[in-house]
């Protein structure tokens, strides 16, 4: 059985589509495949964010905690997305839990080694901020989405 | 014999209701009710996926609601109503037996038939889910005219989704992609979060070869409008359910005037491309 590399998975991913080979393969130097297994937690609240997520297969629940309120869950992550952006801006701690809903595999990669190459090589930095900057676009756009409340109810 | 014709037309006023009985009524969410009626003008049942009628609570007054059941065949007429106000209270408190006015069917129809041969997306958000149900009655009936299927359905959270049990039975259809999103929830939710244009990007449709039907709360409505235009569907293959508060329902009044239409008789159903530079509009 012929196995993928983690540098072809990761220019399959659709983060990461179109990604200069060579990019791939600098990204990779970072990845390693992960599962978890459902109702699993990828990370919590407040824990150091030294990671990022492809999620390939299943579904991610995002989810915030507050005192004197149930959990609730703002979002699921599926096949094809990210999951995690806080590794990027400091001081690098996770604001949510991230739950696995189902049986989840993803590509992990390293925060750290990603950053450093990052900052080595601009051009990779370049090439993941303007994938990174669209991502952050969406999310907080749909945040203002259901900030608007489109289903309230008439007054 | 022309006599005969324009005596039957002289009847047909579209302002004069015919009666209609109640014969069931189910509650759907805590404020939404759908009833069932048997009418006497058979007329009425020859409505198109889209369309609506005027329903007047006798002594109370009359609302524009679209018909919510199965255009094919239809032997009772069947409106999904949220109670928001006076009529809307009245209508959906109707129990059986008791005796409403109709007028109708009105407006534009959701164009099931320029779809044949495509990919169909429909889009429902809310109670959007009950104009948009007579279309989709008539697309899985009519399947094999049809390309790829796509229903996507967002609302506020888990206790908002309407006609569950139908949402179940169209999951079940495996040339069916029956995506649901809710705003919030909690973690007892096992189903999707997130708003329902990221369900656009989840859809299987060629966006060249798709018409797709939109309704809900018209905020909501124009976000997903833009969502499927920015995913390529041109704007005259996407078409929004408007709502205004209608009077007539004839175009007569001018009650729902929305720009240069009058709702009731240029729609209620509308190409996007139409409405595009009217949904950014302040205060119209």
């Amino acid at each position: 059985m012929e196995q993928r590399g983690l540098d072809t998975i990761i220019s399959q991913h659709e983060f990461f589509s179109g990604l200069d080979p060579a990019f791939s393969e600098l990204v990779a130097g970072c990845a390693k495949n992960v599962r978890f297994e459902t109702d699993s937690y990828l990370f919590h609240q407040g824990d150091e964010a030294t990671e990022f997520y492809l999620i390939r297969h299943g579904r991610v629940g995002l989810e915030i905690k507050a005192p004197g309120r149930a959990p609730m869950r703002f979002l699921t992550a599926g096949e094809g997305d990210i999951v995690g952006i806080s590794w990027l801006i400091p001081p690098y701690t996770w604001n949510y839990d991230a739950k696995a809903l189902d049986l989840v595999r993803a590509v992990s990669l390293d925060a750290t080694c990603l950053r450093g190459k990052c900052e080595t090589d601009n051009s990779l930095g370049y090439e993941l901020m303007k994938r990174f900057v669209p991502a952050l676009a969406d999310r907080l756009h749909s945040t203002r989405l259901q900030l608007l409340d489109l289903y309230g109810k008439p007054a | 014999m022309e006599m005969a014709v324009a005596s039957r037309d002289l009847i047909a006023d579209p302002m004069l209701p015919s009666l209609a009985t109640v014969v069931e009524r189910r509650r759907e969410l805590s404020d939404v009710w759908t009833l069932d009626l048997e009418v006497e003008d058979p007329a009425v049942l020859a409505f198109k996926p889209g369309q609506f009628n005027m329903l007047y609570a006798l002594g109370v007054g009359e609302a524009a609601i679209s018909v919510s059941g199965d255009p094919d065949g239809a032997t009772r007429l069947i409106h999904t109503i949220r109670d928001v106000g006076k009529v809307s209270h009245a209508l959906s408190h109707a129990e059986p037996g008791t005796q409403l006015g109709v007028r109708g069917p009105f407006g534009t129809a959701w164009p099931v038939e320029k779809a044949y041969g495509k990919d169909v997306v429909v889009l429902a958000g809310g109670l959007g889910l009950a104009p948009l149900r007579p279309a989709i009655y008539h697309l899985l009936a009519n399947r094999e005219r049809y390309g790829r299927l796509a229903i996507l359905y967002g609302a506020r959270g888990p206790e908002d989704l309407l006609f569950e049990d139908q949402l179940a039975e169209w999951r079940g259809h495996l040339d069916v992609q029956l995506e649901v999103t809710v705003d919030h929830a909690d973690t007892r939710w096992r189903g999707n979060v997130g708003v329902v244009t990221g369900l656009i990007r989840r859809a299987d449709f060629d966006p060249d070869e798709t018409e797709a039907f939109v309704c809900g709360p018209e905020i909501m409505m124009r976000f997903c409008a833009e969502a499927l235009y920015d995913a390529g569907v041109a704007g005259d293959a996407v078409h929004l359910s408007m709502e205004r508060h209608m009077k007539c329902a004839i175009g007569h009044c001018g009650r729902c005037q929305y720009g240069p239409y009058l709702i009731c008789r240029d729609g209620a159903v509308f190409a996007y491309d139409k409405l595009r530079d009217l949904l950014t509009m302040k205060e119209l």
